[in-house]
């Protein structure tokens, strides 16, 4: 399965393994990591950005696949919808069916809204589902809240909003509890404790899982849950845009089918943008860890309505995504491999940064290995080595399969075990850092009664994010989002429906003369080849 | 030129190249996937997927996203199955056997042909965790049932009509909620912040310079 030259790096990496492993390597001084993220980290690249013309971000940067997606028209510019016509007509309308829209679904019911879910894909369909690692919360003795926080924001480049992580960080054990609650099966030994480790950028061992698949594990119980409240859960039907009324509110969303292309009209006294991320965008031509769906439509949805963005310019490389076989190119290996004790080692065997910097910094070290011939050759591209066979000497032959029985899964179907040699990673797009801005209430600052939550959310970790803070996001803000949006509709008087903005925002483009041929949101990428 | 492979698609002859996994030799023959695709790396189970091989009589299940192509491959996907998901109020249920015998009755009318466990594209003993649930053994199917991806395909193997994927949700729900052991530190911590222990120390830190925050954080102490 592995090339000669992959062959002839792993006797290197197992030779040098004994000697690595009786030191720990040394963590990078603030400066160090400094230079390095200037020097490598694809948000400095120059040429990945363009700036926004129009709009509350104007003159502001942006990644350019966004910055085109920005600067389309509506899809149903020129269409004619009635807006008399009212297919669904509630007090709340989440848009999108992944952790945070099924969190708010469930809290919003519980406050005893009319409440539905519209999605593009099946409830589920969600980055949520995929990660892997854990979930963050201070609950233990020698941990707090704050130093929760200290950690979240120092891990963000000291960008986030205090009141946003402050909520993100008080919040965090009641998440774990309510998720206990409801059944999710964590990772707990026979007296009950619950089994933490680290992330990269934690002083304290706060990392909750349910094996590698703690996301897949909230998602399948929120999603159970949902189901059992009879929730309204509209399946591949996307939110193209936000109606508005003459009060400068939301006042619901133009729907369609994804199937039939039928438009339909859904009214509601608040609306919860839970879209998730943008890894689809394929910024800088990076491969992504994230789900089909992750197009930034809600960020879309959310602008062109008037509200304004949040460090749309910053995007989070998970450092390890698979690098080799193509097969799984860009899927994510997760950070907790590193969290139970494997390096990351280059081509010549030296384990050449600690394996738990915060993300950037580690994806930049990476990246840097390889610009300078320290990497492995792969198909399509090179890699650096994570040692997974040091997990199974420090664990005992076994911790793999228990700890993290999907990646050994996932190895295993192209024939490599991870158990006995070291796979190759590379770099992978894996998070949105970047969103609409809110206020510590949930709701968007420039419309009253319109709410995000989730990964669609910008300046809850600032610049960065660290492993685990963003499953803990999902619920606590979709939580948040759903009570609120609940209490919210109570005191909603809407006026008349109409879709000015829409027009409104096509006009700027045309004055700006910056308009692209395509239209937006883009729900689905294009990956259909067609030979002519 | 590639090393390229014939795959029939609901029937129809493609060339594909030999690296691709069915998902992405599906785009490269031209379709734009809605149905039958979600997380693309194994987690989500939208890509539930039946073929058999030219020649041979062996119908094969898997994910469309983590399976190579192979020639001579007859690829139907299922974009949709209606398991019979059975309705609950987890806070009302507890976890004893005369729950599963209420909700999913027909786990009693397994014939025990071991269809499911063949289908699993997750390699898992599906026949074994419905015996576990059977029994009211909860945390053996649980354990047993853990990584499944609900993609569904035990289900359309199943004679007996059996919503495998239903059966051990129920079961890891019963057990997250009522048969793991209480984590004290979580209920004690919800309670301490709850009564505004971290109140102060929290506005405290919120107000702190950006240079002493720094300070702050480049020299915290790191749990070994």
């Amino acid at each position: 399965m592995f090339t000669a030259e992959m062959l002839e790096s792993i006797k290197k990496v197992e030779a040098t393994r004994a000697e690595r492993m009786k030191t720990e390597p040394r963590r990078m001084t603030a400066d160090e990591k400094d230079a390095l993220l200037r020097a490598y980290h694809p948000d400095y690249r120059e040429d990945g950005f363009s700036t926004i013309a129009i709009g509350p971000n104007k003159g502001q940067k942006v990644p350019k696949e966004l910055g085109q997606l920005l600067h389309s028209n509506s899809r149903i510019l020129n269409e004619e919808i009635d807006l008399t016509k009212i297919d669904y007509d509630v007090d709340v309308l989440v848009i999108g069916g992944g952790g945070a829209g099924s969190s708010a679904a469930i809290e919003a019911h519980e406050k005893g809204a009319n409440v539905m879910i519209v999605t593009k894909l099946r409830i589920g369909d969600a980055n949520t589902m995929m990660a892997e690692g854990g979930i963050q919360a201070a609950d233990k003795e020698n941990d707090s809240p704050v130093q929760h926080y200290l950690d979240a924001f120092g891990g963000g480049h000291f960008a986030a909003r205090p009141e946003l992580l402050r909520r993100l960080v008080m919040e965090a054990p009641d998440a774990i509890r309510w998720l206990n609650d409801l059944g999710v099966m964590f990772d707990k030994d026979e007296d009950g404790r619950m089994v933490t480790t680290h992330g990269g950028g934690t002083s304290r061992k706060r990392m909750h899982a349910c094996k590698d698949y703690s996301g897949a594990e909230i998602m399948r119980t929120l999603r159970d849950e949902v189901i059992n409240r009879h929730i309204p859960v509209v399946e591949f039907t996307s939110a193209v845009e936000l109606i508005k009324d003459e009060k400068g509110q939301v006042a619901g969303a133009v729907l369609m089918n994804m199937e039939t292309g039928d438009y339909l009209v859904a009214r509601a006294k608040t609306v919860v943008i839970a879209t998730g991320g943008a890894g689809r965008l394929h910024y800088q031509n990076f491969p992504t860890s994230n789900h089909y769906g992750a197009t930034a439509d809600g960020l879309i949805l959310g602008y062109r309505a008037g509200a304004p963005l949040l460090y749309q310019d910053t995007i989070q490389y998970h450092p390890t995504g698979v690098a080799y076989p193509s097969q799984i190119f860009g899927a994510l290996v997760t950070e907790k491999v590193r969290s139970l004790g494997a390096m990351l080692v280059n081509k010549d065997g030296e384990a050449y940064a600690h394996p738990l910097e915060t993300r950037d910094v580690s994806a930049s070290a990476i990246i840097r290995e390889c610009a300078n011939g320290k990497g492995v050759d792969t198909p399509l591209g090179s890699g650096v080595w994570l040692d997974t066979p040091m997990i199974e000497i420090l664990g005992g032959e076994g911790t793999i399969e228990k700890r993290i029985p999907a990646m050994m899964r996932m190895y295993l179907n192209y024939g490599i075990d991870m158990r006995k040699v070291p796979i190759l990673v590379y770099p992978t797009l894996h998070y949105q850092n970047g969103g609409l801005e809110i206020g510590g209430d949930g709701f968007t600052k420039a419309i009253p009664n319109l709410l995000v939550a989730g990964e669609a959310v910008g300046g809850i970790h600032g610049r960065n994010r660290l492993m685990g803070n963003s499953l803990l996001d999902i619920i606590v803000f979709g939580r948040n989002a759903g009570k609120a949006a609940a209490d919210k509709s109570k005191e909603v008087e809407l006026g008349k429906m109409n879709l000015d903005h829409v027009k409104a925002y096509a006009e700027e483009l045309r004055k700006a003369d910056c308009e692209f041929d395509g239209v937006s949101p883009m729900l689905l990428p294009q990956y259909a080849r067609h030979e002519r | 030129m590639e090393n390229m492979v014939n795959v029939y698609f609901f029937g129809k002859k493609y060339s594909v190249p030999a690296d691709l996994t069915i998902m992405t030799a599906m785009e490269y023959a031209g379709y734009t996937l809605k149905r039958g695709c979600g997380c693309r790396h194994g987690f989500c189970g939208a890509c539930a997927t039946i073929y058999r091989i030219k020649g041979k009589n062996e119908l094969k299940t898997c994910l469309a996203c983590q399976t190579q192509v192979q020639e001579g491959m007859y690829i139907a996907s299922i974009p949709f199955f209606p398991t019979d998901k059975r309705t609950y109020e987890i806070n009302e249920i507890r976890p004893d056997q005369r729950v599963m015998m209420e909700l999913y009755p027909e786990i009693y009318s397994c014939i025990g042909c071991n269809a499911c466990t063949k289908a699993c594209t997750q390699s898992l003993n599906v026949m074994q965790y419905i015996a576990y649930a059977q029994r009211g053994e909860f945390e053996k199917c649980a354990e047993e049932s853990f990584d499944c991806v609900s993609c569904g395909c035990c289900s359309v193997r199943c004679p007996a009509g059996i919503s495998h994927p239903m059966v051990g949700l129920l079961a890891r729900r019963l057990v997250g909620k009522y048969i793991a052991p209480e984590s004290e530190h979580v209920k004690n911590r919800v309670a301490e912040i709850n009564e505004g222990a971290y109140d102060e120390l929290i506005e405290k830190v919120m107000q702190k310079p950006i240079t002493e925050m720094k300070e702050l954080y480049n020299t915290r102490e790191i749990e070994k």
